[in-house]
């Protein structure tokens, strides 16, 4: 079940639109937001909401590679495999971040702490290798100080 | 040197609406309001040869003059910031910086095409831009700039921010509209182009970030000032990035048709010390390769397609000796079968057979018939082949490569493996 704060905030953005299912998108973000991912029973009640099929809300949520269908850790480290990066040895920090975290791309730390996912160019060329863990940014990484980084996030 | 992007942005600093209104902010609007007809504003941009910073370089005036002035019902203007193509920084910056250039070169565009409603198709990554914009768009409502009877003239303009949720193909501008209508982002047909059906079937703009935000300058200073700025036909400043192994990797606003050796040695400060220059994408990611022979090449749009590449978005990605040009390209189509929406078939299937081909070269396990596979898949992925430009944009580093840096190819055949010792995931 949807909570009254999803609800209202969906309702909200129902407002903004000419046809309910362009809202869709905002409402799996709304949702993400308190849950920090979206389960088969959010999807379902999200169609609900704007008359459509569980299926069509599904094929929405599943071509963007930022809604989570599947339970995400505490935070979420997004690692940039693109070009510049690559060039500038994302490789080890890639690497680096296996080793620590003991865990592969796609996966979340036994204690619920990191999902690691790799991402499409972060926008921050100049200062590669970079990534973003949940809504920050860090830019010119080398291997020696991820552990460092990581030790802000419980 | 005039930079009139970007002359007023501090490092680390946002220009707020009494900031930027001091330094002659929203001045264009009312230019424009008072003394310009929607139709006039379109004229000027025309004249001016401002041609699309996102990639495709089509004149914008043009692009606007398509929009049908006498219908009924909406009309939309959308700011393309999904900036996402590999190697590009230069749009977080003008957005970061100075978001009132961008709104104050929207409500210009809107009120060119006389758009009602508007909106900021902004990538999810750009967590600052998106609160620096919010910020932007509050203060440009209660000024009056934005909403009903904008400086008590008969134009009235809604703009929305809408962050999107990550999908490399938002940037292409029928798959964009097609995610604002909350839609798997995959491109439409065209024709009916987005000027005459776009959101919601109604006409529709999208234009770059950088594209729009030249808008306000060029009201104020008119056409011929921005032809002055460029050193080559192509009209104004450019900004343009470098990225790899170089000393000083960044983003510059310099006059369109700088060459690529001046940004390199003069902007990027040269190579590393130990790595020599092998090649660059002048573009992005979907731009082919140019080489130590193309350094004279002016960086406009008219010079690097003669070279036989693409101005794409001005952000060059340098490749050095001592990087795998296989492994390189591995990356970059990794990328493009990974983001490519499916839609149709000779991407979907193509892309993906690219990339397991150029994985094979780096695990030793590749063969002269592979070069072969690789070298058809250029034709058969390429223009008019497919329904929208991310195959044929991909194919374009690949074929360069293929074309530049065969040796390394048949190296990786002969050698059984990939003799720089790289890796790929």
């Amino acid at each position: 079940m949807l909570t009254q704060t999803e609800i209202s905030k969906i309702e909200h953005e129902l407002q903004q639109v000419p046809v309910k299912k362009a809202a869709v998108i905002e409402a799996l973000k709304i949702v993400q937001q308190q849950r920090r991912w979206v389960s088969d029973e959010n999807v379902e009640d999200i169609a609900a909401l704007l008359g459509m099929s569980p299926d069509e809300v599904d094929s929405v949520a599943t071509f963007y590679n930022l809604i989570f269908r599947q339970p995400v850790g505490r935070h979420v480290i997004l690692v940039c495999d693109s070009i510049s990066c690559w060039v500038m040895g994302y490789e080890n920090i890639r690497k680096t971040l296996m080793e620590l975290l003991q865990i592969k791309y796609g996966q979340t730390t036994p204690d619920g702490r990191f999902t690691l996912l790799p991402n499409a160019c972060l926008g921050t060329c100049d200062h590669a290798p970079a990534l973003m863990i949940d809504e920050d940014l860090y830019r010119d990484l080398n291997e020696k100080n991820i552990g460092e980084i990581l030790d802000k996030y419980e | 040197m005039e930079a009139p992007l970007t002359s007023d942005i501090q490092p680390g600093l946002s220009l707020d609406l009494r900031a930027y209104e001091a330094l002659g902010g929203y001045q264009a609007l009312r230019k424009a309001l008072q003394q310009m007809a929607p139709q006039e504003v379109t004229a000027l941009i025309k004249e001016s040869n401002l041609r699309g910073r996102g990639g495709a370089g089509f004149s914008t005036g043009m692009k606007w003059s398509f929009v049908p002035m006498n219908v009924k019902g909406p009309k939309y203007l959308v700011a393309n910031a999904d900036e996402m193509e590999p190697g590009t920084f230069k749009d977080r910056w003008l957005l970061e910086g100075n978001p009132h250039q961008l709104i104050e070169g929207m409500i210009l565009t809107a009120y060119a095409i006389q758009a009602t409603t508007s909106f900021i198709f902004l990538r999810w990554a750009y967590k600052e831009a998106a609160q620096v914009i919010r910020k932007a768009l509050s203060e440009a409502y209660a000024a009056g700039y934005l909403g009903n009877n904008i400086l008590g003239k008969d134009f009235s303009l809604e703009m929305h921010l809408h962050t999107g949720v990550g999908r490399y193909m938002c940037g292409e501008e029928t798959a964009l509209l097609n995610s604002l209508e909350g839609k798997r982002a995959v491109p439409r047909a065209k024709p009916p182009f987005p000027q005459i059906s776009g959101l919601f079937g109604h006409p529709t703009i999208v234009n770059n970030v950088e594209t729009l935000c030249f808008i306000p300058h060029i009201v104020n200073k008119g056409a011929a000032w921005f032809q002055s700025l460029s050193r080559t036909g192509d009209g104004g400043t450019k900004i343009y990035g470098v990225s790899g192994r170089v000393n000083k990797p960044g983003a510059w606003e310099l006059p369109m048709g700088v060459t690529m050796r001046e940004l390199l040695e003069d902007y990027a400060g040269g190579m590393q010390n130990g790595y020599r220059f092998r090649g660059a994408l002048p573009g992005g990611a979907s731009t082919d390769f140019l080489t130590a022979d193309h350094l004279d090449t002016p960086m406009d749009f008219t010079a690097v397609a003669a070279a036989g590449s693409r101005l794409g978005t001005g952000t060059m990605v340098v490749l050095d000796d001592q990087t795998c040009p296989v492994g390189f390209v591995h990356n970059l189509e990794h990328f493009f079968a990974q983001e490519s929406c499916g839609f149709c078939t000779p991407c979907r299937e193509g892309l993906p057979w690219t990339e397991k081909i150029l994985y094979a070269l780096e695990q030793g396990h590749g063969t002269e018939e592979d070069l072969v596979q690789l070298e058809m898949h250029t034709h058969l992925l390429g223009p008019g082949n497919t329904f929208c430009a991310l195959a044929p944009g991909a194919m374009e580093p690949l074929q360069s490569a293929l074309k530049y840096f065969r040796e390394d190819f048949e190296q990786h055949v002969h050698e059984k493996k990939c003799p720089y010792g790289n890796h790929t995931h």
